[in-house]
């Protein structure tokens, strides 16, 4: 390889103002917020991070299955029995029968006829949209969709078409406008990672239902586990599951290991194993990974106490962060993040620094993760937080919120 | 009044609020470049202007417009 000179022009220079801001940022002192290393992983909510055990409140572990000892179990076994991988995509040699048994369990998990495991939650969403919707049919969005869907839209050939975040009124008026015989998807997320605020389902299909040749796809991947009474996301809790065409998951929040699925009623579904590319073209899951997954997603069918723990959790520390002064990213506790909303990227950056050193890992985000430029320090809460670490974590806040002057 | 012109000031109209600098407004405007909006700041413009017009710019569209003189012409095909 060629030792590329640092100062000339090439195709890294694009990059240069996020180096410089970067470079700005870490020069005043501050820990790098995107270079954390967990050394320890002691539950689904203690970490050792640099020598010091930390209470992690930055995962997606909301229902803590990832140290659930029949889930580690079962991944052994698949490791001892089908070995590391498959090497082999699913439509080749990447089928084996654990993959059939996680389809199987997220067939009587979701109540559908069809299931289809994905490598990962990002690519559920970059095939199953890239390949419903192709050249003359319409994607309506929601503005503060995830990367996965975004990045969906742009691998079809679909025409794209935005409506703002969670307004029905919005989503309304362009799909009025939109061409009456061409095809549309319409995708929606139950939660929203960022503020973790929820959609308000019913109302956008009937929104949707009024407008012809309309399909519905919704996300669940911070819904699916504690949102519902069968744990399916926030569409079974709000009602509209007959409604839903389409949803997709993922392995790597409650389920707690990695990989996307779609699940549908379709009566062609099947069909999209042989014509998704990010199905096709990909290697499959390893034995263990669809093994975890497997025997988790049947044990989280039957999870009600934990669900209700969590909930818990997220009203008491929606509470507590309101008591002392902090702007949250929605005014109730409306699922299991909560996100703390901070002024500029010093202060986010100040909070959660301080945070760290006093032993809680958070979330930092900034645009264009955030909505509408925001700086947030995102909390998502787990099923295992004991009730004493929530008390735990508001005093870390009310110390490092008075530290940096994000509250008086 | 062309239509064209009567597209130009209705656009210019919506750019305004957006316009924080008081940028003056010509066809060869760009957004990115000359107004300096940044990708929210963008999506606010065009449902504004979706509204205004009762069209939709899709954001494969969106994509080929750089200058205020394209969105007109845009605009003008769209109400068709």
């Amino acid at each position: 390889m060629t030792d590329a000179p640092a100062q000339t022009r090439d195709l890294f220079s694009k990059f240069d103002p996020l180096i410089n801001e970067r470079e700005a940022l870490l020069a005043t002192g501050v820990r790098d917020p995107y270079a954390i290393v967990m050394d320890q992983v002691l539950s689904p909510t203690r970490a050792i991070i640099k020598g010091k055990e930390t209470i992690l409140l930055g995962t997606y572990n909301y229902m803590g299955m990832t140290f659930d000892p029949d889930v580690v179990a079962a991944g052994k076994k698949a490791l001892d029995e089908f070995g590391a991988g498959t090497t082999g995509s699913r439509v080749l040699n990447g089928t084996y029968q654990g993959h059939k048994e996680v389809e199987d369990a997220l067939k009587e998990f979701y109540g559908t006829s069809g299931a289809m495991v994905f490598s990962t939650g990002y690519q559920a969403n970059l095939g199953i949209i890239s390949t419903l919707a192709g050249k003359g049919d319409y994607v309506v969005l929601d503005a503060d969709s995830h990367a996965s869907i975004y990045d969906g839209c742009g691998l079809g050939n679909a025409e794209i078409v935005r409506f703002r975040h969670n307004s029905v009124e919005d989503l309304d008026k362009r799909l009025g406008r939109l061409p009456a015989d061409a095809l549309k998807l319409v995708v929606l997320e139950g939660v929203y990672s960022m503020l973790g605020d929820v959609a308000p389902l019913p109302e956008m299909v009937a929104a949707i239902r009024k407008h012809p040749n309309c399909m519905i796809l919704c996300d669940e991947a911070h819904g699916m586990g504690f949102f519902g009474p069968n744990g399916r996301g926030a569409y079974e809790e709000q009602g509209v599951e007959g409604e839903i065409d389409f949803v997709v998951g993922t392995f790597s929040k409650s389920v707690g290991t990695v990989g996307g699925f779609c699940v549908s009623n379709h009566p062609k579904f099947e069909i999209l194993r042989l014509v998704c590319r990010p199905y096709v073209f990909t290697a499959s899951l390893p034995p263990s990974v669809v093994a975890t997954a497997a025997t988790s997603i049947r044990k989280l069918m039957h999870a009600g106490e934990k669900r209700a723990h969590l909930w818990k959790n997220s009203k008491r520390l929606h509470g507590g962060l309101t008591d002392l002064g902090f702007k949250l990213g929605s005014e109730t506790p409306q699922s299991a993040i909560i996100a703390v909303i901070l002024t500029d990227q010093m202060q986010a950056v100040a909070m959660w620094q301080t945070l760290l050193e006093l032993g809680l890992y958070v979330n930092m985000a900034r645009p264009p993760a955030t909505p509408a430029g925001t700086f947030l320090l995102r909390c998502s809460l787990c099923a295992e937080h004991s009730d004493e670490q929530v008390e735990q974590i508001i005093g870390m806040f009310e110390t490092a919120g008075k530290a940096t002057g994000a509250i008086a | 009044m062309t239509d064209r012109t009567a597209i130009f000031d209705s656009v210019a109209a919506q750019i305004a609020p957006f316009n924080k600098k008081d940028v003056a407004l010509t066809e060869a405007t760009t957004f990115a470049g000359d107004l300096e909006w940044d990708s929210l700041t963008v999506m606010d413009f065009v449902a504004a202007i979706e509204d205004e017009f009762d069209i939709i710019i899709t954001m494969n569209m969106q994509a080929e417009i750089e200058t205020v003189g394209q969105l007109v012409d845009a605009v003008a095909k769209l109400k068709g």
